[in-house]
């Protein structure tokens, strides 16, 4: 299980491929990757602030839930910070396992936790103005399936 | 003493992003009611608890949770990760 929160960008390509050439006895692995979206055309960049410290731990207990969960062979995360452009990547996840479908279930538990339990909080710069984005109520209703 | 961090709108509301505190709040509700107390820019801060969360030594809490023995107190919106 690797854990990783930096401000550099990531090549997912190699990632992807690093992760999946190291997982012997599996016969799957899910990859998620989110980006900077852009809505309205008018963003100019995201600033991703997060709690140093904090961060890391959220993250590797989520993460060695999902593990434990889903009998996972491996899992990776990497999450950026900092100010990111429109359509960069801003974090991946990567499950494996035996079959598909403990995959994609761990990758879809990482991804909902991530998302309202690591302590990261975005902000739009846009040619409007500045605005955090605020946490949406779904996510927190995404988190009770599990 | 205890270390209070602040982050996102909350940290830009407050004005600086953590402060040593010296307090003997029992409870995380107790110190946001001293922390409120002291200027405007606290009170809006804390002003709705509701949308606010609260870590203590990097587990997220309750604001009902007990202080003893807590060395980091952050105080933040509801994240956005992902």
């Amino acid at each position: 299980m690797r854990v990783q929160v930096q401000s550099a960008p990531f090549d997912l390509g190699a990632e992807t491929a690093a992760f999946a050439a190291a997982v012997p006895g599996a016969g799957a692995v899910v990859t998620f990757t989110g980006l900077v979206r852009d809505n309205s055309g008018r963003l100019s960049a995201m600033e991703i602030e997060h709690y140093p410290g904090m961060t890391e731990k959220a993250i590797s207990a989520i993460a060695a839930e999902a593990v434990t969960r889903w009998s996972l062979t491996d899992a990776l995360v990497i999450h950026r910070h900092g100010r990111l452009a429109a359509g960069e990547a801003i974090m991946m996840v990567a499950t494996a396992a035996p079959h598909r479908g403990d995959a994609f279930a761990a990758a879809e538990f990482l991804m909902d936790y991530l998302k309202s339990r690591a302590p990261f909080w975005k902000k739009e710069i846009g040619a409007d103005g500045v605005e955090w984005v605020a946490a949406r109520d779904e996510d927190e209703v995404a988190l009770k399936r599990w | 003493m205890i270390e209070v961090l602040y982050f996102a709108w909350v940290r830009e509301r407050i004005g600086l992003p953590r402060e040593r505190v010296e307090t003997r709040a029992a409870t995380v509700a107790d110190l946001v009611a001293e922390l409120s107390a002291r200027e405007e820019r606290y009170a809006l801060a804390f002003a709705d608890l509701a949308a606010l969360r609260v870590a203590l030594d990097q587990e997220l809490a309750s604001f009902d949770a007990p202080l003893a023995g807590v060395r980091e107190v952050a105080f933040f919106p509801p994240m956005t990760g992902g």
